[in-house]
């Protein structure tokens, strides 16, 4: 890796502080994907600002409406967690999905879902879920979170502190591995909350989306029988070596169908 | 048995190291003043060199060296070769294009070698290396084996027209025509060998050490075959005289072929540090042994088996395009030749086989042997058209190889393809396999799957290998540049322990063990009392190294030898001590007796009078070592029964390997354990081919696809079942102990195994490895 200036705050002001202090400052939460990143010299941040001793960041609470995971919490952590399992157990069923135990005990949801890898599982919670990502200085509504390949709707220097998940009466993801990596080639989230049905799609495009075409019909018959005929297109789906296009809208379609079951 | 003798399941000795972290790798070793070294690799696939400036890299902090390839010729240092010459169907010998350690002119593939930068620290060679800057013209990328000799694609090698190396025929043309001409069916296939990336756990790495006081020098290497590295360093790249250069390869984790060959980075090294006068250090990350270590297999073939009205084989006709990858490695040229068109008769009794081989470069990783080399080539495309001619005549796969395989009482039998098998129980074999598999009970199995909605198939895999490599005059004679014989020293220490030195070189495979057992068997001696020794030039006689399943056949039978003249030295001293006609000594299991009485001397007793020769025999030596050098007179014959089942995902395509058996003939079994656990890995690795593993590189830009572990699937622990493995012992005839050989079985007979099974699920004719599930789906889609 190249040289950098290594910072741990201590606090949200003071990694703010840091990040916007610094010509090229990144923060590093879990590390899993950033620290690969500088190993290969793909990336050349000027400085590191670790939130590893940010207490205030870390831990779940959970309430009648739903559980909220704090940036800094580890997917081991989430998936631990008694109290999220009861309270969403499709939610702490993903977390303990992801990666192996290393990155899990690494891996946190702040760094997961700023980082946007196009694989990753926990967009599919968050927009299944229709949960509300806040920041040191706003609220965002899942859906409005993630924009596109590795994108997301925060500022430069933008801080997620918290996930808010709200309840739902079923859910579940499903995810189809890429057998190399283990990444989700697909994952689906599936989710019947207060505010309806959910059909949110990972892995199998550049940016987690939902298939509003699911959705009508399982808020109709919530059943992997409503929604057995319905398939996606396939164009601006990803393709690579392990899963053209045309696969992937298949999958989206068969994940949808066991997420459904498994509810 | 006698305990830790032959036979029995000892526990490694070597493990106690390993499983402590106290092994000793290359990396671990540091030596005073050491520097690093960073290679400058090519990102094109094939592109001119114009020029390259190092002039920023030589200025920037703690490098205390940037070399080229002009710095390499300008001091004589030999291009990196191919020791086995093949010769054309022509009669003309291969093209073998120069292999600079350090490219002169021209890259030739992604990570092929520019320049190398040394510095004070890891850290300060890799950024100065990036300060090198290369002129390149980037030219056409020829990626495509298949399409590697066609009009139009890109000439790799100036002066070598096609990018052919050879074009290699074996067999008789016309009598294979004539029988499949006459044939009542023949069965064609077209069959891709996907190109494997070996991953063995420890990278390479190389430190070179020159000492102006001996000018001399050191190379520590992860090599499975100092010796050979040390001949070919010497005498071809022109390193250092070889009594100037001490090879060490010290404990090495894994090799499965990737590292008998000798490299750019190891030569460089050494050249290296007499040049900056300090020793210089290079451990490849992975994302360098993805880019540039030898890979395997990548061959594409149109094979036709033509059978008469009652089964019979009459014919085989086999035509390959070979990639070597961008040069010939080391031993490339025998891969796809000799240890392949040599295989084609597999168990069966084909009496007219023939096999054309076109050599192909491409702008992609050399191409050697990788666990198996040649013959899982051979036995993939052998197995899946015996399978699929079963298919397409009706009749049982396990009743048609039943019916064609070599009788037990053939042997020796000398193949259509030069082979003279020596011995071999292809039938009781595959018996005992249809029993372990309960291959009666796989109807029922299906139709239990089917009802759980699932595609259940079976395959079978009756596989030979040549191992115990090689007859020197056999090699010789078909163009190897080496002999392959393997060399022991067996020594007493004064008090009684044994130390053994063995030319073989232990990767992983338990030689410490393994040979410690011999030994403790053949000479008494307790096995905790056995020291085994390797890995080092300066100990110990000259030794060809470790692959194709050759250690215990070759290097076991020279320490055997030499074993057996300790036996004869001490019976001379015994007769001496105990006053009895040398005639009249008994040995048996350490103890040496005069026959018809009580009077007896140990082994122990016999080595300290050879050490303190008191009263010795007259005219005799003193000292108790012996030094032995085996040459087999045939390869062993390794050969078996796999067979696989899979449940297929009709929604996913996913594939489960969910019962696997094995019978394995391997003659002699010395350590069970060991000799399973190596048929586990290969098995392992064989699965892994078969439906996971696949080295892509794209066909526009040359660039390799699957560099990391993210694109590269490596078998996992739950991508494989336990595995139902048995041995059945039918002793090679021709060697001391009966063995055979054992460390290539799994990644040999395994891939046709999983991929007949696949495709009897399916009940597609073929899908290309790996089976993926992609592909599966494709398949289930076209059905």
């Amino acid at each position: 890796m190249y040289d950098f200036t290594y910072h741990r705050a201590s606090g949200v002001a003071d990694a703010i502080g840091k990040v916007n202090a610094a010509a090229e400052g990144l923060f590093l939460a879990g590390g899993h994907t950033l620290l690969p990143t500088l190993k290969l010299r793909l990336a050349r941040p000027s400085d590191l600002i670790d939130l590893q001793d940010i207490g205030d960041l870390r831990g779940i609470s959970v309430s009648g409406d739903g559980v909220t995971v704090k940036a800094m919490t580890t997917h081991a952590t989430v998936a631990g967690s008694k109290e999220a399992r009861a309270a969403i157990p499709a939610l702490a069923n993903l977390a303990g999905g992801i990666g192996d135990p290393h990155v899990r005990a690494r891996g946190t949801i702040g760094g997961s879902i700023s980082n946007n890898d196009p694989a990753a599982d926990y967009p599919a919670a968050v927009v299944g879920l229709g949960a509300t990502v806040k920041t040191d200085k706003r609220e965002i509504a899942g859906d409005d979170f993630f924009t596109g390949m590795f994108e997301t709707a925060l500022d430069d220097g933008e801080l997620v502190t918290e996930v808010s998940f709200p309840r739902a009466d079923r859910a579940a993801y499903y995810k189809f591995k890429n057998p190399a990596s283990r990444f989700a080639i697909v994952g689906v989230f599936v989710a019947r909350t207060g505010g309806g049905v959910r059909v949110a799609v990972t892995g199998a495009g550049p940016c987690v989306f939902r298939v509003g075409e699911m959705e009508e019909a399982l808020a109709a018959d919530f059943s992997s029988d409503a929604i057995k005929d319905i398939q996606i297109p396939e164009d601006g789906l990803n393709s690579d070596i392990h899963a053209q296009a045309d696969y992937r809208a298949h999958l989206v379609n068969v994940c949808a169908r066991r997420a459904v079951d498994a509810c | 048995m006698a305990e830790n003798g032959i036979g029995a399941r000892s526990l490694r000795k070597e493990d106690a190291r390993f499983l402590r972290g106290t092994g000793n790798y290359v990396d671990d070793i540091n030596r005073p003043g050491q520097a690093y070294a960073a290679f400058v690799r090519s990102p094109h696939a094939h592109a001119r060199i114009n020029g390259t400036d190092t002039s920023k890299a030589a200025a920037a902090s703690g490098v205390v060296g940037v070399f080229t390839g002009d710095d390499l010729a300008a001091d004589g240092v030999g291009g990196l070769i191919c020791g086995w010459m093949v010769t054309d169907k022509n009669g003309e010998n291969m093209k073998a294009p120069p292999h600079p350690a350090l490219a002169q002119g021209k890259v030739n593939y992604v990570g092929d070698h520019v320049a190398v930068v040394i510095a004070d620290s890891l850290a300060e060679a890799r950024d100065a290396a990036e300060l090198v800057e290369v002129d390149y013209e980037v030219l056409p990328a020829n990626v495509d084996t298949d399409k590697a000799d066609a009009e139009g694609t890109p000439r790799i090698h100036d002066d070598i027209p096609d990018n052919m190396s050879y074009d290699w025929e074996l067999g008789d043309a016309a009598a294979v025509d004539e029988a499949v001409r006459n044939a009542a069916h023949v069965t064609t296939l077209e069959i891709v060998n996907n190109r494997l990336i070996p991953n063995a756990i420890e990278p390479r790495a190389a430190i070179g050490e020159y000492d102006p006081a001996s000018d001399g020098f050191t190379l520590y290497t992860t090599s499975q075959n100092p010796h050979v590295a040390r001949l070919v360093l010497s005498a071809f790249c022109a390193i250092a005289p070889e009594h100037k250069l001490r090879v060490v390869a010290p404990d090495v984790g894994g090799g499965f072929g990737s590292k008998i060959f000798i490299y750019a980075e190891e030569t460089v090294c050494a050249w290296a540090s007499r040049k900056v006068r300090r020793p210089v250090k290079w451990t490849a990350d992975r994302s360098e042994s993805f880019m540039s270590d030898a890979h395997g297999r990548d061959h594409v073939t149109r094979a036709e088996l033509a059978l008469d009205a009652d089964g019979g084989f009459t014919a085989l006709r086999v035509v390959t395009k070979a990639s070597m990858g961008a040069y010939l490695s080391t031993f490339a040229s025998c891969v796809p030749t000799y240890l392949y068109g040599t295989l084609l008769a597999g168990q069966y009794t084909t009496p007219a086989i023939y096999c054309n081989v076109k050599a192909l470069f491409t702008n992609t990783a050399p191409v050697d042997a990788y666990r198996g080399a040649g013959r899982p080539e051979a036995t993939y495309l052998l197995e899946r058209l015996v399978e699929v001619a079963a298919r397409e005549t009706g009749r049982d796969p396990a009743e048609l190889r039943r019916k064609n395989f070599i009788p037990p009482d053939a042997f020796p039998y000398t193949t259509p393809v030069v082979l003279a098998y020596d011995s071999g129980s292809y039938e009781a074999v595959l018996d005992k396999a249809c029993g372990i598999a309960d291959y009666k009970g796989f109807a029922g199995r299906k139709e239990e799957a089917r009802q759980r909605g699932r595609l259940r198939g079976i395959g079978f895999s009756s596989y030979i290998e040549a191992c115990g490599i090689a007859p020197s005059a056999a090699v010789g004679s078909l163009g190897a540049g080496v002999g392959l014989w393997e060399g022991a020293q067996v020594r007493f220490n004064p008090t009684g322990s044994v130390t053994v030195f063995t030319g073989s070189h232990a990767h992983g495979q338990g030689h410490e063990t393994t040979f410690a057992q011999v030994v403790a068997d053949k000479l008494g001696v307790d096995f905790d009392n056995i020291e085994v020794v390797h890995g080092d030039t300066d100990k110990g006689p000259f030794g060809m190294g470790t692959y194709g399943s050759r250690s215990i056949a070759v290097g076991g039978s020279a320490i055997v030898s030499a074993c057996d003249k300790l036996i004869e030295k001490g019976r001379k001293i015994a007769a001496h001590t105990l006053e009895a006609s040398e005639s009249d000594i008994e040995y048996d299991g350490g103890a040496f007796s005069v026959a018809g009485t009580d009077r007896s001397m140990s082994m122990g007793e016999v080595a300290f009078a050879a050490y303190v020769p008191h009263n010795y025999p007259e005219g005799l030596e003193p000292g108790f070592e012996e030094s032995a050098f085996y040459d087999p007179v045939n390869f062993t014959f390794p050969a078996g029964t796999q067979v696989c089942e899979v449940e297929i995902d009709p929604d996913t395509g996913e594939v489960e390997i969910v019962k696997f058996s094995a019978v394995d003939d391997v003659g002699t079994v010395i350590n069970p354990t060991i000799v399973e656990g190596q048929v586990h890995g290969g098995v392992t690795q064989g699965i892994g081919q078969a439906v996971l593993e696949n080295g892509v590189y794209d066909g526009d830009t040359g660039q390799l696809v699957s560099g990391s572990y993210n694109d590269y699937t490596m078998p996992r622990a739950d991508d494989v079942p336990a595995y139902d493995v048995e041995m059945y012992e039918t002793p090679c005839p021709h060697n001391p102990l009966g063995v055979k050989g054992c460390g290539e079985v799994g990644a040999i007979a395994a891939p046709p195994a999983v991929i007949n099974a696949i495709t009897d699920a399916l009940g597609t004719e073929n899908i290309d490895m790996p089976a993926t599930p992609e592909r599966v789906w494709q398949a289930l889609a076209r059905a």
